[in-house]
């Protein structure tokens, strides 16, 4: 009863509609794609639902993100750490259940550890065996990351700029210590070569369509927590964070404390879009935890939108359809129109698309966009 | 060093001439003119031992050109030239009496191949020959040579070398030399002991090495003795390896300060968080290749100079860019520092995408003047010239921007800006065209660090990116806002880095350096040198 | 708030008008065999992946000068992966699906390779990797025409143990599977040989390491013994124009402590002075400076082709050119660009490589190379020192390794195995 009111507190009419959409394209997709015979005009083809999945779990990924930045005022340059070391926990799994059927044929040892003459395995990939405690790892490990992370970082009253350089240096070490072959997580090539997820063949169609769901799904749930959240007293206290700290602490709460819970949500959220990223693109490596894509993070929140719950979501899917199309139709020349795009959005739709569609509504209707919560120009 | 050799030769020639008997000429041809017909290294290698053998140094110039790679075969007539490169074609000139001879299209000729092995052979034969040439320099690395070598079979050489030398800075180096080459001869014992000593005294790399081979071989007191010299040399070089590791950190220091310091300006000073400030540093480097491409081209007297001629531009390049990304974006966004973090993202993307259309994306080959190639040592340390011209350049700049900064108007008007913006305007400053100045001199400090960088890394579209992190990383962890901050914060990671690469390795160690700036700024959350009062909180 | 249901309306549509994009067939004319190119040319790996880009885009040039394959002209497909290894799999995707190619040739890295392989496999189509890796894969669909560590690691090695004398080795190379592999089978090859295991030091660092000073001291230190020494680098790309420098300014000649190179190339080398670095040594297939008129000709084509006198060839530029006219050769033979019928006409097939011999496809995908030495020329060329007597066949499960040592790979059938272990008599991964 209270779970249900605190989720449906967060409920508007924007957001319903988002979900329901979600809902329509996790449902509407895999028939198209399983029903329809490859000829049809309304044939999806298996590329174009890999594409669509990921742009799920990135959407989620950019949500998580606005949990913190949009809302909490924290600019975290780390998110990409969070949802690779989901994925990895993933990808663990994913790599016991190959079992014996490597290169190899060792029913113990992933195929990497095999050329590299490892003899057992190392204690932290026990238990990967089991997709309940791989699940669990894979809200758990971003989690407590962060909980420890911001733990120390809130406390000590880290903020503004220094805080994202911190992220950032964290993602960064990550992505060092997982290049290297001695920590056991495969180096360079990460953990790759995927068969089964839960007893099916990831590549067949219908393990695909699953994921597909499963992602839209996921995003739905993250929208859900997110807005209830936000809409809560709690979410009052975050926005509170944002726009002036110091108040909100003359006043008597703890903003350390509101940080962290908003940290370490937000990082578990990551963690899941991380962890049904991996499955669909078939691969995680330590690329994932490059600075850059974390960067990446930020642009789409920014470009969709901050301090919304549609915005990172519309965000993430046009930026990267849009990087997906122009490689493949620029392949010389688009990061120029990436690169023009940032700036532009910048420059002229400082609060995102979906800002710009509020202040196109607004002109429109001469009534201010109450429901659209923006951050603060002032930014410490 | 080949015009040494070559007026080394000449005198030897006119020597040669008047006193030297004349039959040696003859059988020195005779076998070059093998050269012309040998099969494979082990002929052409027996050809080089005799010629080394005849121990006339009327053989030098063409060994010389042999190992460098200029000795080259006439198709024609099967006849054997030192070639000099010559425009469109190769000067010929005759192996042993130096005389011109002629030139030759570049595809008449054909090169005697040399391997690694031969090359080593070459360079112990003219090390032996050379003892007694009358150039010091000759004579010192001939000395040098048969140290390194041992040669036991050059001693009586070195015996007469010794009683007729005068210089006594050669002499030592013969000394050393005779004492490595008893080492390894039949000789007694005392005087291997007395060898040791004096090779222990040398103390050094070499020396251990030697140490090292001889008490593997030898046995008694001999052995012991040798053991306590390589002991008391390795201890000494224990303690030169901790004032090595301070240069290299002081080293890797400086460049991060380069990469930096411009940084500290344009997000340090101004708050724009830079991220095509990398792209800057790029651009400097750019501007370097294109300099020495057209100097190469144009006026190749002027190679060493290079480098200066390219810091202006550089300075200018990346200026200039900066104004222009300042007047088109950036002051758009002031006051919405977070943004212009994707702006210029956007920027950085655009300008990589751009260099690498314009000059493709393989690296560029940008060269080392003269004056920044090579190194030399004091005492057991080695010192490189281009990392000791990195170092004082980068104090140079830092401390030119700290001059620029606190003692001219324009400083004064960038500070006042920085600090209250509003107040600066109603005094009467034009804040615009001072933040077009400060992004401006940010940027240009950066293409200025292009220009030092291009010596010791890739010149390629990705060479910002890999220094954009770090850069960051340095001024947060001095200090926003306060250049000394980015000065001790450069200098300190580079030397912990250095002094942890040892134990933990290279990944390792650049892991716990990172680890530890996390960990330094939840102490001083505001980095090493915070700034105090209002600026905090703006 | 009608309106903002027409916000969400519009971008369903846009949404949706995006998937129509990318769901609506290809408008390709059918007179045309596709052909993919898979380099990136942005990101970190564009510096020596634009070249193989660049060369794919020549020789479909120049094959369409002579009338194209089975009288169709050939069409390349160019995309973008970025050096981003799970966008390698996704690209490889839409070229196969969407754009319906015929072959791609493509990856430079081992990851992009391994990313992409489950795409081909589940697809069926066929990749020609065209750069040396740490072998230890064989698969049905993906054609190795780069060097197999004993095709220019053992090789190497062999050449400085029998001319220099070697004695203690440095094994230095970049973190990560390559090197480790690649230095793992040498430890074994060399303890095999008799060397002492305290005269061997291994080192790895990080991708785009550019501070070599610690290391390269290192090896100096470690050179200083009283042995002949030498290193063997697989340091990779961009770092290796730091180490070099580094090297050259820390005087350390070829002469004394040689330095033997599997990724530098012609390429590599057009970044840097090369004058104090003369001697050092570098293993491939294939050096520009080979002295035939087949490469005398792709020269002078690839130099007219890329506008640019300056630009050299590589190894892998090699490769590109060898695996290219495999397949042609393969598809003239089938008939039909279809897979199956490719695959099982490819192997026996055998074209001219660039070093004036012919090189012949492997049941195991792999192909038959001559191995040869060169040391780095003041020019920035190579100059070959030494070569096999003939060519050598690529081994794809290493010797020396422990756990490959008993596999096997023959894509003919009736086996069609790319890790038949010849202990068990089973073919792994299949159950």
């Amino acid at each position: 009863m209270i779970l249900t009111r605190f989720f449906m507190g967060g409920f508007d009419r924007r957001i319903t509609i988002l979900i329901v959409l979600l809902l329509l394209l996790a449902l509407l997709v895999p028939m198209l794609h399983l029903l329809m015979p490859p000829t049809s005009f309304f044939h999806v083809p298996t590329f174009m639902v890999a594409l669509l999945g990921k742009y799920l779990t990135y959407a989620l990924l950019a949500l998580s993100l606005d949990l913190v930045w949009g809302y909490c005022g924290i600019l975290s340059l780390g998110h990409g750490a969070f949802f690779a070391l989901g994925g990895y926990a993933m990808g663990m799994y994913l790599m016991r259940q190959i079992g014996s059927r490597g290169s190899y044929g060792n029913a113990e040892l992933p195929d990497f550890m095999v050329f590299l003459n490892w003899k057992e395995l190392p204690w932290f990939w026990y238990g990967f065996d089991s997709f309940a405690f791989a699940m669990l790892m894979v809200m758990l490990v971003p989690g407590l990351l962060a909980f420890v992370f911001g733990w120390f970082a809130f406390r000590s009253r880290v903020t503004g700029v220094y805080l994202s350089i911190i992220t950032q240096a964290m993602t960064y070490a990550l992505m060092l210590a997982f290049f290297r072959n001695n920590m056991g997580f495969g180096g360079n090539n990460g953990l790759t070569d995927f068969k089964d997820i839960l007893g099916f063949n990831v590549q067949a169609p219908e393990t695909r369509m699953a994921l597909f769901a499963a992602s839209a799904v996921a995003l739905c749930l993250g929208i859900l927590v997110t807005s209830a959240l936000v809409n809560s007293k709690y979410g009052k206290l975050m926005i509170g964070v944002r726009d002036s700290e110091s108040r909100l602490r003359f006043l008597g709460y703890r903003p350390e404390s509101i940080k962290l819970v908003a940290f370490t949500v937000s990082a578990v959220m990551a963690g899941v879009a991380g962890a049904l990223y991996v499955p669909q693109v078939g691969i995680i490596n330590p690329g994932e935890f490059e600075p850059g894509n974390s960067i990446e993070v930020v642009i789409w929140t920014a470009v969709g939108g901050r301090g919304t719950i549609v915005g990172p979501v519309i965000g993430a899917l046009l930026v990267n359809a849009g990087k997906s199309w122009f490689t493949g139709v620029l392949p010389e020349f688009w990061l120029f129109a990436l690169g023009g795009l940032f700036v532009f959005v910048t420059l002229f739709m400082p609060k995102g698309v979906v800002g710009v569609w509020a202040s196109f509504k607004t002109r429109w209707r001469a009534k201010p966009p109450a429901e659209i919560s923006q951050p603060a120009e002032a930014q410490t | 060093m080949r015009a040494l050799k070559i007026i080394v030769f000449v005198l030897l020639s006119c020597f040669a001439s008047v006193s030297l008997a004349w039959s040696g000429e003859a059988e020195i041809r005779a076998s070059i003119a093998q050269l012309a017909t040998a099969k494979g290294f082990p002929e052409i290698e027996k050809i080089v031992k005799d010629l080394a053998a005849l121990g006339d140094p009327l053989v030098n110039p063409a060994l010389t050109a042999l190992a460098d790679g200029n000795l080259q075969v006439r198709k024609s007539d099967n006849a054997i030239f030192i070639t000099r490169d010559g425009g469109a074609g190769v000067a010929l000139i005759d192996p042993v009496t130096g005389e011109d001879a002629g030139e030759a299209a570049k595809a008449d000729v054909v090169k005697i191949k040399v391997n690694n092995g031969l090359r080593r052979i070459i360079r112990d034969s003219l090390g032996n020959l050379t003892l007694q040439s009358p150039d010091t320099a000759t004579r010192l690395q001939a000395a040098q040579t048969i140290f390194r070598n041992s040669d036991a079979s050059q001693l009586v050489a070195l015996d007469a070398a010794i009683s007729s030398e005068k210089i006594s800075a050669v002499k030592t180096q013969m000394e050393l030399a005779r004492a490595s080459a008893i080492l390894n001869s039949d000789r007694g014992d005392d005087e291997k002991i007395a060898a040791i000593t004096l090779i222990k005294e040398r103390g050094g790399r070499d020396a251990l090495s030697l140490l090292t081979a001889t008490e593997a071989k030898t046995n008694g007191l001999v052995k012991d003795q040798a053991g306590a010299a390589v002991a008391s040399i390795e201890r000494s070089l224990a303690f030169w390896a901790t004032g090595q590791n301070v240069w290299y950190g002081l080293s890797l220091g400086s460049v991060l300060l380069l990469a930096a310091i411009g940084l500290a300006i344009t997000f340090g000073v101004m708050g724009v968080i830079n991220m095509a400030h990398g792209e800057m540093v790029m651009l400097g480097a750019y501007t370097t290749f294109v300099t020495q491409d057209i100097i190469r081209d144009s006026f190749p007297g002027l190679f060493d100079w290079s480098l200066l001629i390219a810091l202006p531009l550089a300075f200018l390049v990346a200026a200039i860019v900066g104004v222009i990304i300042e007047r088109g974006i950036i002051r758009h966004l002031y006051g919405r520092p977070l943004e212009t973090l994707l702006a210029t993202w956007g920027v950085s993307l655009i300008l990589q995408q751009g260099v690498r259309s314009i000059f493709g994306p393989t690296n560029q080959e940008v060269g080392n003047p003269s004056w920044m190639s090579g190194s030399f040592q004091i005492g057991e340390l080695d010192i490189t010239w281009n990392r000791l011209w990195i170092i004082v350049f980068s104090l140079i700049v830092f401390f030119v921007l700290l001059v620029a900064l606190n003692r001219t108007p324009l400083g004064l008007q960038m500070r006042a800006v920085t600090q209250n913006r509003r107040m600066a305007s109603a005094m009467g400053i034009r804040t615009p065209f001072v933040d077009s100045m400060t992004f401006a001199l940010g940027s240009g400090i950066a293409g200025i660090a292009g220009v030092a960088l291009s010596q010791i890394d890739n010149v390629s579209p990705n060479l910002g990116q890999s220094y954009i992190i770090d850069s960051f990383m340095v001024v947060v962890f001095g200090g926003v806002g306060n250049l000394w901050g980015t000065l001790v914060g450069a200098l300190s990671l580079g030397i912990l880095n250095k002094f942890l690469e040892p134990f933990a390795g290279a990944v390792l160690g650049k892991i716990l350096v990172l680890i530890l700036i996390i960990l330094f700024i939840q102490k001083r959350p505001r980095g090493l040198f915070a700034l105090k009062g209002r600026a905090v909180e703006a | 708030m009608r309106i903002k249901d027409k916000l969400l309306n519009k971008v369903a549509t846009a949404a949706l008008g995006t998937a129509m994009l990318w769901a609506s067939p290809a408008m390709a004319a059918d007179d045309t065999i596709k052909v993919g190119v898979l380099h990136s040319l942005s990101g970190t790996m564009a510096i020596s992946e634009t070249t193989l880009k660049d060369a794919v885009l020549m020789l479909i040039d120049e094959q369409n000068k002579k009338g194209g394959v089975l009288g169709k002209k050939l069409e390349a497909v160019v995309v973008d992966p970025a050096s981003d290894w799970p966008l390698f799999a996704e690209k490889a995707r839409e070229l196969i699906e969407k754009d319906k190619v015929s072959a791609v040739f493509g990856c430079w890295t081992s990851v992009s390779r391994k990313s992409v392989l489950p795409v081909f496999e589940e697809l069926n189509s066929l990749l020609f990797y065209p750069v040396q890796y740490e072998g230890e894969e064989s698969q049905r669909n993906i054609f190795y025409t780069g060097a197999a560590p004993n095709q220019q690691a053992i090789p190497a090695v062999d050449y400085l143990l029998a001319n220099d004398k070697v004695e203690r080795w440095v094994l230095a190379g970049t973190d990560y599977v390559y090197p480790r592999t690649t230095n793992k089978i040498l430890e074994a090859y060399l303890l095999a040989k008799g060397v002492k295991a305290e005269d061997i030091m291994i080192n790895y660092t990080p991708f785009g390491h550019s501070d070599w000073q610690t290391i390269v001291s290192d090896i100096k230190k470690f050179g200083s013994a009283g042995k002949k020494t030498a290193v063997v680098s697989t340091i990779n790309g961009d770092a290796n124009v730091p180490f070099y420098k580094e090297l050259g300014n820390q005087g350390i000649k070829a002469e004394d402590i040689p330095v033997v190179a599997f990724s530098v190339g012609e390429e590599e080398l057009a970044g840097l002075d090369t004058a104090p670095l003369v001697g050092h040594l570098a293993a491939w297939n294939y050096f520009q400076s080979m002295d035939n008129p087949v490469n005398e000709s792709f020269i002078k084509t690839w130099k007219a082709f890329i506008k640019n006198e300056k630009r050299v060839t590589n190894d892998p530029m090699e490769a590109t050119y060898i695996g290219f006219n495999m397949w042609i050769k393969a598809v003239e033979a089938a008939g039909t660009t279809d897979a199956d019928a490719v695959i099982d006409s490819i192997v026996g097939v055998s074209v001219p490589n660039l070093t004036g011999g012919y090189s012949a496809m492997l049941p195991n995908h792999h192909i038959t190379k001559p191995v040869l030495i060169g040391e780095i020329q003041a020019d920035g060329q190579f100059e070959t020192v030494w070569q096999t007597p003939g060519l050598v066949a690529g081994d794809e499960w290493s010797d020396f390794l422990p756990d490959s040592k008993d596999l096997i790979s023959d894509w003919r059938k009736p086996m069609s195995c790319g890790n038949f272990n010849t202990a068990t008599g089973k073919c792994g991964g299949k159950g």
